[in-house]
């Protein structure tokens, strides 16, 4: 008789991920964690940072790709470079703290100092190396990085496709995300950080899940006016999902809120009216009033990029994967640099009402996932059903669309993954 | 040292800590003046909370919100309400003009909710307002001193 145990092991990844479901084992199994850190966070371009997180010359963020610690660094001639955070010589971190700003990067322990674009400058007392010393072997290892609409991705994989082609279609909509700015270029202004006991994939999952919000955001729904709430009733409206291939999809929620410069004649929603008139109180004039109140509340749409980015209504939301059963997520709160200071509270205030690990919002999606995790400890066997929507799916030019609680944007991360998995 | 200005304010502030350590939250809501404010920051140096992203910047309408959250049933991560008992002490009046007094102190929470102990250590500065023969809240700043960490869900009131 063969056991649950042997049956699994007899599954190859690619078994694992069915048309309409997902084996039990992607949430639970450390070796396919193992895996994933090679041949998803190490195979294909991840997001690292927003421009405006590093807005000048010397510049830096500290951050992972998978496990591995990088430097995201703009240096004098304002390229950006991202760079493994470990001296050449025995290993150390060169660059502590989140953010901040330097001239160059010093490695703690012996004092190589590195550029900033990551050559290594000087070693003290280099004549015990009798001058065979390969400086210029011996830089910071620096990886392939791009950027489209402010947004830096990198690399491990050197002969990878070109950003622009491995986004494809998901571009038309980052364009439309950052039309959130209201006329002026958007900034990073600090985000929440937070951690959930569960598997990076159930987070993945979650920014392309309509069907879990009126449930597991019942109490933030009871938090808001009732115009605001009655937006936010989409399950069941005219929204979609759509698959925009190699991994990324849009879940389109709010329909009349995909192009924040269109229908600027629309009322102002009852909860905007104040800042309105804040707005004209100021002296601005009537279209910009409309455009950076439409622009405050956020898109309409979340936008996931695989596998690691998400553009989600009004802010970034980044995954890291920490273990096979733990995930840091940071929430990122995007303002308007140069924009009106009372624009950006209102913001700052909307991000803080359901973000982080005090917001309405965040805990509630936590506690669900970590439900999940536990959960999938039970019944080895067992699949994660993920066939709501297919009935209905239909192409489109960009690639398939269903209803917009449907799990076609699971589906299409899962498929990336498969690829990448048994590439 | 003004030890009965010390003793004033320390009466006060238990009082408040007991309030939430113990569900009394329409008393606790009627703690504030009425442009009251909840803060807690991320940035420990930050002093411009209104232009900066918080965990919390709570005016009345927010507070009352909150509450309203805790105890509607509707929310999974304070289903069941965790349990909170916080420690209170090394009270220091900062500034004292007769009306207003800013009292700094520390405040040691623990946490306990289904079956983890959370333990969460803040800097707390009161601005309070002389009001009848007590005080009023005008501020509350909650500096958690791993704010700039990862935390986990926060569903009370800190």
């Amino acid at each position: 008789m063969t056991n649950k145990t042997d049956a699994q092991h007899a599954l190859t990844l690619g078994d694992r991920v069915q048309a309409d479901r997902v084996h039990t084992s992607l949430y639970t199994d450390p070796a396919i964690f193992e895996q994933e850190m090679d041949k998803v966070f190490s195979s294909t371009w991840v997001w690292v940072a927003h421009a405006s997180e590093i807005p000048e010359a010397g510049s830096y963020k500290n951050t992972y790709i998978g496990r591995q610690p990088v430097i995201v660094v703009r240096d004098r001639k304002q390229k950006v470079h991202v760079l493994l955070n470990r001296c050449r010589h025995r290993a150390a971190t060169v660059c502590e703290g989140k953010k901040g700003k330097t001239n160059s990067f010093v490695c703690p322990y012996h004092g190589w100092s590195y550029s900033l674009d990551g050559a290594l400058r000087g070693v003290p007392h280099p004549e015990s190396y009798a001058d065979q010393l390969e400086k210029g072997e011996l830089g910071l290892v620096s990886l392939r990085v791009e950027e489209y609409a402010g947004m830096i991705f990198a690399t491990f994989k050197n002969d990878i496709e070109p950003l622009v082609d491995y986004l494809g279609p998901a571009k038309k909509w980052m364009d439309l995300f950052m039309k959130q700015g209201g006329g002026y270029p958007i900034k990073v202004a600090g985000e929440h950080r937070f951690r959930f006991p569960g598997n990076w994939k159930i987070q993945l999952e979650n920014t392309t899940d309509a069907y879990h919000f009126p449930l597991v955001h019942k109490s933030f729904l009871s938090s808001v006016d009732k115009q605001t709430e009655e937006m936010l009733d989409f399950v069941g409206g005219s929204g979609y999902v759509e698959d925009l291939g190699n991994g990324h999809s849009v879940m389109v929620m709010i329909p009349q809120l995909i192009d924040l410069e269109e229908n600027l004649d629309a009322p102002i929603p009852e909860r905007f009216a104040e800042l309105a008139e804040q707005l004209r109180a100021e002296q601005y004039s009537d279209e910009e009033v409309r455009r950076i109140v439409r622009a405050v509340g956020g898109s309409g749409f979340n936008l996931n990029i695989f596998p690691n980015i998400a553009c989600s209504m009004a802010f970034f939301r980044v995954l890291q994967p920490i273990a096979v059963n733990e995930t840091e997520i940071h929430h990122a709160v995007i303002t308007m640099d140069g924009g009106p200071q009372v624009a950006n509270q209102a913001r700052l205030r909307l991000h803080e009402h359901f973000q982080g690990p005090m917001g309405f919002g965040t805990p509630d999606d936590s506690e669900a996932w970590e439900r999940v995790q536990k959960g999938a400890s039970a019944g080895e066997d067992l699949w994660i059903m993920l066939n709501r929507g297919l009935a209905g799916e239909k192409p489109t030019a960009d690639g398939r669309a269903s209803d917009v609680s449907a799990e076609t944007g699971m589906r299409a991360a899962y498929q990336q993954w498969k690829k990448l998995m048994t590439a | 040292m003004n030890t009965e200005l010390i003793t004033q304010v320390a009466a006060f502030i238990w009082q408040e800590a007991d309030m939430l350590d113990h569900g009394e939250y329409a008393q606790w809501l009627e703690s504030w003046t009425a442009d009251g404010l909840y803060i807690v920051p991320i940035d420990p140096q930050q002093t411009d909370f209104a232009n900066t992203l918080n965990y919390a910047y709570d005016n009345a309408d927010m507070r009352e919100k909150r509450v309203a959250r805790l105890g509607s049933g509707e929310s999974i991560s304070t289903s069941p309400v965790p349990r909170t008992v916080r420690d209170v002490s090394r009270f220091r009046v900062l500034a004292n003009d007769g009306s207003n007094v800013t009292v700094r102190c520390a405040q040691n929470l623990r946490e306990f909710r289904k079956d983890v102990l959370k333990h969460y250590t803040a800097d707390v500065t009161f601005e309070l307002v002389r009001s009848g023969g007590s005080f009023l809240i005008k501020r509350k700043i909650v500096r958690l001193i791993n704010s700039t960490d990862t935390l986990q869900g926060i569903g009370y009131i800190l």
